[in-house]
C-alpha cells in the first residue's frame, strides 16, 4: 500500500504556504515600475455616451494615461467574444451584439467599463477617475427577463431583435405531446432559479506588462485557464501572437466559474502597459466584483411531467428563459442550453423530453457559469417536479424516486445524455439509512409538540461532469476542443516534474495529480512537483472547470506516465541486460522476470540521462513524455441528498437539522478533499435556496453589491454535513474517476426547497427561502388550513 | 504625511504614510507582509484580520495611523521560528483550507477566539465566533472541526506568542 498513492488521504502539499500568508495571488505580486488601473464604470443600466471629458483627470497628480473604447479601437484591439455558437430551432445562427472591452457609444449595465485611468499609486488613479466626466443620454433600461422580449422594451443590441439571443430546443416534442395526451397526471412547477453573484473571497486581478525589448506581453491574473486566456487574447482579441504572450494564474482564490472568462480588465490592463510603457495593476474592489464578475443561475421556467397511474413518468416538457445579462460572457450561451436540457432526465428513465429555451439580453451584468453551471438548474427543475408529482398523486417521495430510477447501464436519454454507469437505487437507500428517515415521524412530531414545522427533502441529482469529448462539443457549437494535456519531466536523480494544463484554485492539484505520480512510478510524493498556471512552462491546457480535471487532466496525466513506464522499460531492459518483454515495474522497481537484477526508477532515470548503456540510434536520451488526452465520453457523478428542516412559524426561521449525502464519484483519488469538494458545493446550494440572491431594481441598479446586502452563507448559518460515497467506477476514463467539484451546489437547492415545502405544506416558495418568505408562506398556509 | 512606529511581527517598524493609508495597506504594501487578504471593502469577508495589541481586528477598517505605537501580529507572525502554530497545524491537518485566501484571518480570528473563549470550544460556539470571516470554499465545516482541534493544541502547547 502506497501511503502517498491514489485513494490516499494525503494531507495537501500547497497547504503550508497558504497557512504561513506565504501564497502567492495576483495582488502579491508588484512588478518593478508597476503602475495602478482603476476603471470608470457606468452608473446607469442604459445609456448612450455622448462625451468622456478626461481633461481635468488627465492633470491629476501621478496620471500616466486615461484610455477610453476609441483608443482600444484605433489599436484594433477586438472585442471580447463568446465561445459557442448556438443555432435557435428555426436554424439561424445566435443573435449577438458587439463586446466591447471598454464602451463605444453605450454603456448597457451599472458597472459596464467607460474609460481606464492609469496613475503612479492606486489612491491617484482612483483620485482622477471621479475626475472623468462623463456626458451620459440615459436610456431607459429593460431589466427582467420575463418581459425583456416583449414589444415596446427598449432594444439592448439592433443585432438582437426582441432582445432575443437565441430561441433553441431539445428533444422531440411530438413524441412529448403524444406521452401527455394519454397521462393519467400531470405535475406543473413554476420555478425561478435565482440569480447569484459568485463572490470568490479572492476579487479579481490583474497585471499586464509589456516587454520593450523582447516585445512580448506578460499577463498575470485571477484565472482558472490561462491558456484558454492567452488563446483569446490572441486569437481573437489580437493583442499579441501567443508566442509573444505569455499569461501566469499564480495562485487563485477561489473561482466557481467567474474566473475561467476572458474580461475587459484583462485586455484593457495588457494593452495598456505598452501604451503607458509600464506593467499596469488592476485589482477589483468588492462593489466591482457584485457590478461586473459574470452572474450566475437567473432561470424562469415552467415544467410539466405526466404520469401513468402508477407513477411512473412517461414525458417531460420544459421552458425556460435565461437571463444572458447586457452581453454574452465566453461561455454563456453554452449554459442554459448544452449544459442545461441533456441532464433533464435526472436519475429517472424517461422515454420523451422536450425543452425549450430562450436566450435573453437584459440590462444586468453578464450571466456565465457558476458552480454546476446549467445543472443544478436542471436538477432543480427534474427534483422539483417529481416531488410535486408524488405528493400530489399520494406517493411517497423516495418511493416515486426509486419506481423511476434508471436501473441499466449504458442508458441513452431523449436528451442526448448516454449515462455510462451508477447505482441510483443504492444511493437512495443508503441515504434514507443513514438520515434515519424512520424515524422522521417521531421527529416530526415532536417538534409540532414544540409549535414547529419539521420537513424533508430529497435531491436525487444526476451531473455530467469531464467536459468533454472534443468532437462532440464541437458539433454542439463549441469553439474549441475540451481534452488536457499532460507533459512529465523526469530528472536524472529520478524526480518527477509535472506540467498539466489543469489549474487549481483551491482543488488540490498539487496533492492529487502527485498522488497519481507517487502510485505509478513508486515513488516518495515529495519528489513530485506539479506545475501549472503558467503558459510558457505548460505548452496548453484548457483548464479547470465543470469537475474535469481528475476526469480529463488525470487522464492525460495518467496516458503521460503510461509512455514514462514504457521508455524506462526498455531502458532498464538494455541497462539490466534482459529482454524487454520480460521487464516487470513494481513498486517503484524494475526488474528482470527469472533474474536477481533490478533497478530502482531513480537507476533509470539516471541511465537514461547517462545514456551509455544503450544505443541512442535506437533509444533516444532523456526521460520525458506528453500527453493529450480527449475523453471519450462525459461522466456522470450522481447521489442522493436529502434535508431535514424545523422551520419555526413565528419568525421564519428555517433551522437544517440535519444533511445527508450520498455521492458516487466513482473511484476517488483523495476522499479527504473530495468530502471538502461536496462541503463547499452544498453551503453554496444552501446558500442559493435560503440566503442568496442578486436584485436589481427597475431601474437596473444592482440593490445587492456589497456583503451587507448579498447574504452570503457564513459559519453559524450552516451545519455539519454528513457524506458518505459509493462508487461505481466510470468506464469513460482510465482512473474511473468521475468528479466532485460541483455536485453539492447541484444536489442542495432542490432538496432544501422540497424539506420547506414538506414542512408548510406549501408548494409556492421561491428561492432564496429567507424567513421572511418563509413566514409568509407559513402564515399562507395556516389560513389555508383553517379554511379547509 | 504622518509619521508612525509599530512593532509588527517582533520587529520595529517605521514610516512617514499619507493619513488615509489603511493599516492593511501598510502591511500589504509598505512592509510586503501580503499574507493579510483584502476580500472586501466594507468589513464584512475578515480576509485581513490581524492581532493589533493582542486583539483581532480587521486592518482593512483602521488607519494605519491610528495603529502608531501597537504591537501588530500577522499571519506571518505566527511562526517566527518556523514552527507551526497549533492552529495552522490544524488547519492544514483538518483540511479546512481549499484556495487559501480567507485562510489567514480565519486562522487570526481562530486563535483570537480561543484567547478570548478558551480552548474547549463547542460548535455552535465555534460557528458564532466566526461570523466576521467568510470563506466559498470549504462550507466551514473543516474549519470548524479545525478551530475546534487547534484550541486543543492550544491548551497542550501554549505557544509562546514571541511578536505580542
Amino acid at each position: 500500500m502506497n501511503e502517498t498513492g491514489v485513494g490516499q488521504s494525503v494531507r495537501r502539499r500547497e497547504d503550508f504556504r497558504f497557512i504561513t500568508g506565504a501564497g502567492q495571488y495576483t495582488d502579491d505580486i508588484n512588478r518593478p515600475g508597476q503602475a495602478y488601473a482603476v476603471f470608470v464604470r457606468s452608473p446607469h443600466a442604459h445609456a448612450a455616451i455622448k462625451s468622456v471629458d478626461i481633461d481635468a483627470a488627465a492633470k491629476a497628480p501621478g496620471v500616466l494615461g486615461i484610455f477610453t473604447g476609441k483608443d482600444l479601437a484605433a489599436d484594433k484591439i477586438g472585442t471580447l467574444i463568446c465561445g459557442w455558437m448556438i443555432h435557435s430551432k428555426d436554424g439561424s445562427p445566435m443573435k449577438a451584439g458587439v463586446h466591447p472591452a471598454l464602451a463605444g457609444d453605450k454603456v448597457r449595465y451599472v458597472g459596464d467599463h467607460v474609460a481606464v485611468v492609469i496613475a503612479e499609486t492606486q489612491n491617484q488613479a482612483r483620485d482622477a477617475a471621479e475626475l472623468v466626466a462623463v456626458d451620459y443620454d440615459v436610456l431607459p433600461a429593460s431589466v427582467s427577463p420575463q418581459t425583456t422580449q416583449e414589444a415596446g422594451q427598449p432594444l439592448l443590441h439592433e443585432a438582437a431583435p426582441n432582445n432575443t439571443v437565441y430561441q433553441w430546443h431539445l428533444g422531440d416534442s411530438a413524441a412529448v405531446d403524444a406521452a401527455f395526451a394519454g397521462a393519467k397526471h400531470v405535475a406543473t412547477v413554476a420555478l425561478s432559479n435565482n440569480r447569484l453573484i459568485p463572490n470568490a473571497i479572492e476579487p479579481r486581478a490583474a497585471i499586464g506588462e509589456y516587454d520593450r525589448g523582447s516585445g512580448g506581453y506578460t499577463l498575470y491574473t485571477t484565472s482558472q485557464n490561462p491558456h484558454v486566456a492567452r488563446l483569446v487574447l490572441s486569437a481573437f482579441i489580437g493583442i499579441a501572437p501567443e508566442n509573444k504572450l505569455r499569461v501566469i494564474a499564480p495562485d487563485v482564490g477561489g473561482g466557481f466559474g467567474s474566473k475561467i472568462f476572458i474580461y475587459a480588465e484583462e485586455v484593457v490592463c495588457t494593452w495598456a502597459s505598452r501604451k503607458v510603457g509600464r506593467p499596469v495593476k488592476w485589482v477589483a474592489d468588492r462593489t466591482e466584483s457584485f457590478l461586473a464578475d459574470a452572474h450566475g443561475r437567473d432561470h424562469i421556467t415552467t415544467a410539466e411531467a405526466a404520469m401513468d397511474a402508477d407513477g411512473k413518468i412517461l414525458a417531460l416538457r420544459v421552458k425556460t428563459k435565461a437571463n444572458l445579462g447586457a452581453y454574452l460572457s465566453t461561455f454563456a450561451s453554452s449554459v442554459p442550453t448544452y449544459l442545461y436540457a441533456p441532464l433533464l432526465s435526472g436519475q429517472y428513465d424517461i422515454p420523451a423530453i422536450y425543452c425549450e429555451v430562450d436566450g435573453v439580453y437584459t440590462n444586468t451584468a453578464p450571466v456565465d457559469a457558476y458552480r454546476g453551471a446549467g445543472r443544478p438548474e436542471a436538477t432543480f427543475v427534474i427534483e422539483r417536479l417529481v416531488e410535486v408529482a408524488a405528493r400530489e398523486m399520494g406517493i411517497d417521495p423516495a418511493e416515486f424516486r426509486m419506481r423511476n430510477f434508471i436501473r441499466s447501464f449504458p442508458h441513452q436519454t431523449p436528451v442526448l445524455s448516454n449515462y455510462d454507469t451508477g447505482d441510483y437505487p443504492l444511493c437512495m437507500k443508503m441515504a434514507l439509512e443513514n438520515a434515519d428517515h424512520a424515524g422522521f415521524p417521531a421527529r416530526k412530531a415532536a417538534s409540532a409538540k414544540a409549535g414547529k414545522l419539521r420537513g424533508i427533502g430529497f435531491s436525487a441529482y444526476i451531473e455530467a461532469c469531464g467536459i468533454a469529448p472534443s468532437r462532440a462539443v464541437g458539433s454542439l457549437g463549441a469553439g474549441v476542443g475540451l481534452w488536457e494535456s499532460a507533459e512529465v519531466r523526469v530528472n536524472p536523480v529520478g524526480t518527477v516534474e509535472v506540467l498539466t494544463g489543469s489549474h487549481s484554485h483551491g482543488q488540490g492539484h498539487e496533492t492529487t495529480f502527485a498522488q497519481l505520480v507517487s502510485q505509478r512510478l513508486g515513488i516518495p510524493i515529495d519528489q513530485v512537483s506539479i506545475v501549472h498556471g503558467d503558459t510558457d512552462k505548460v505548452q496548453m491546457g484548457m483548464g479547470t472547470y465543470g469537475s474535469r480535471s481528475a476526469a480529463v487532466g488525470m487522464s492525460a496525466l495518467d496516458k503521460a506516465l503510461d509512455k514514462i513506464v514504457a521508455k524506462a522499460t526498455k531502458v532498464a531492459s538494455r541497462v539490466m541486460e534482459v529482454p524487454e518483454d520480460t521487464v516487470e515495474f513494481t513498486d517503484g522497481v524494475f526488474s528482470g522476470r527469472g533474474t536477481n537484477k533490478t533497478m530502482t526508477f531513480g537507476d533509470v532515470s539516471l541511465q537514461a540521462y547517462v545514456a551509455h548503456k544503450f544505443d541512442t540510434a535506437e533509444i533516444e536520451p532523456g526521460l520525458k513524455e506528453g500527453a493529450f488526452y480527449d475523453p471519450k465520453n462525459f461522466t456522470f457523478p450522481s447521489g442522493v441528498h436529502i434535508a431535514e428542516i424545523e422551520i419555526d412559524p413565528e419568525t421564519g426561521i428555517t433551522k437544517i437539522e440535519r444533511w445527508t449525502a450520498v455521492d458516487d464519484f466513482g473511484n476517488l483519488i483523495n476522499p479527504m478533499i473530495v468530502d471538502g469538494q461536496v462541503h463547499g458545493g452544498i453551503a453554496q446550494g444552501i446558500g442559493q435556496a435560503m440566503l442568496e440572491g442578486a436584485v436589481y431594481d427597475s431601474a437596473g441598479q444592482l440593490v445587492t453589491a456589497s456583503f451587507m446586502d448579498y447574504c452570503m452563507p457564513r459559519a453559524d448559518d450552516l451545519p455539519s454535513f454528513d457524506v458518505t460515497m459509493t462508487n461505481t467506477p466510470c468506464p469513460s476514463n482510465p482512473l474511473g474517476v468521475k468528479g466532485c467539484g460541483e455536485a453539492g451546489a447541484i444536489a442542495a437547492p432542490a432538496a432544501l426547497i422540497n424539506a420547506i415545502t414538506d414542512a408548510l405544506r406549501h408548494e409556492n416558495i421561491a428561492m432564496p427561502a429567507t424567513p421572511q418568505a418563509v413566514w409568509r408562506a407559513a402564515a399562507a398556509s395556516r389560513q389555508q388550513l383553517a379554511a379547509e | 504625511m504622518a509619521a508612525i512606529g509599530m512593532i509588527v511581527n517582533g520587529k520595529a517598524v517605521t514610516a512617514e504614510v499619507e493619513p488615509r493609508l489603511l493599516l492593511v495597506q501598510f502591511l500589504r504594501e509598505n512592509l510586503r507582509l501580503t499574507g493579510t487578504h483584502v476580500g472586501c471593502d466594507t468589513s464584512q469577508c475578515g480576509a485581513c484580520v490581524v492581532h493589533v495589541n493582542g486583539l483581532a481586528i480587521k486592518s482593512c477598517t483602521a488607519l494605519a495611523v491610528s495603529c502608531d505605537g501597537a504591537t501588530v501580529t500577522t499571519i506571518e507572525g505566527l511562526s517566527p521560528a518556523g514552527q507551526l502554530h497549533p492552529m495552522q497545524e490544524a488547519f492544514r491537518e483538518c483540511h479546512a483550507l481549499q484556495c487559501g485566501f480567507c485562510t489567514p484571518g480565519m486562522i487570526m480570528s481562530a486563535i483570537d477566539a480561543v484567547n478570548r473563549k478558551g480552548t474547549s470550544l463547542d460548535e455552535a460556539t465555534v460557528r458564532a465566533e466566526l461570523e466576521g470571516n467568510l470563506c466559498r470554499c470549504t462550507g466551514y465545516h473543516n474549519i470548524v472541526r479545525a478551530v475546534q482541534a487547534g484550541a486543543r493544541a492550544m491548551a497542550v502547547r501554549p505557544l509562546v506568542q514571541a511578536a505580542e
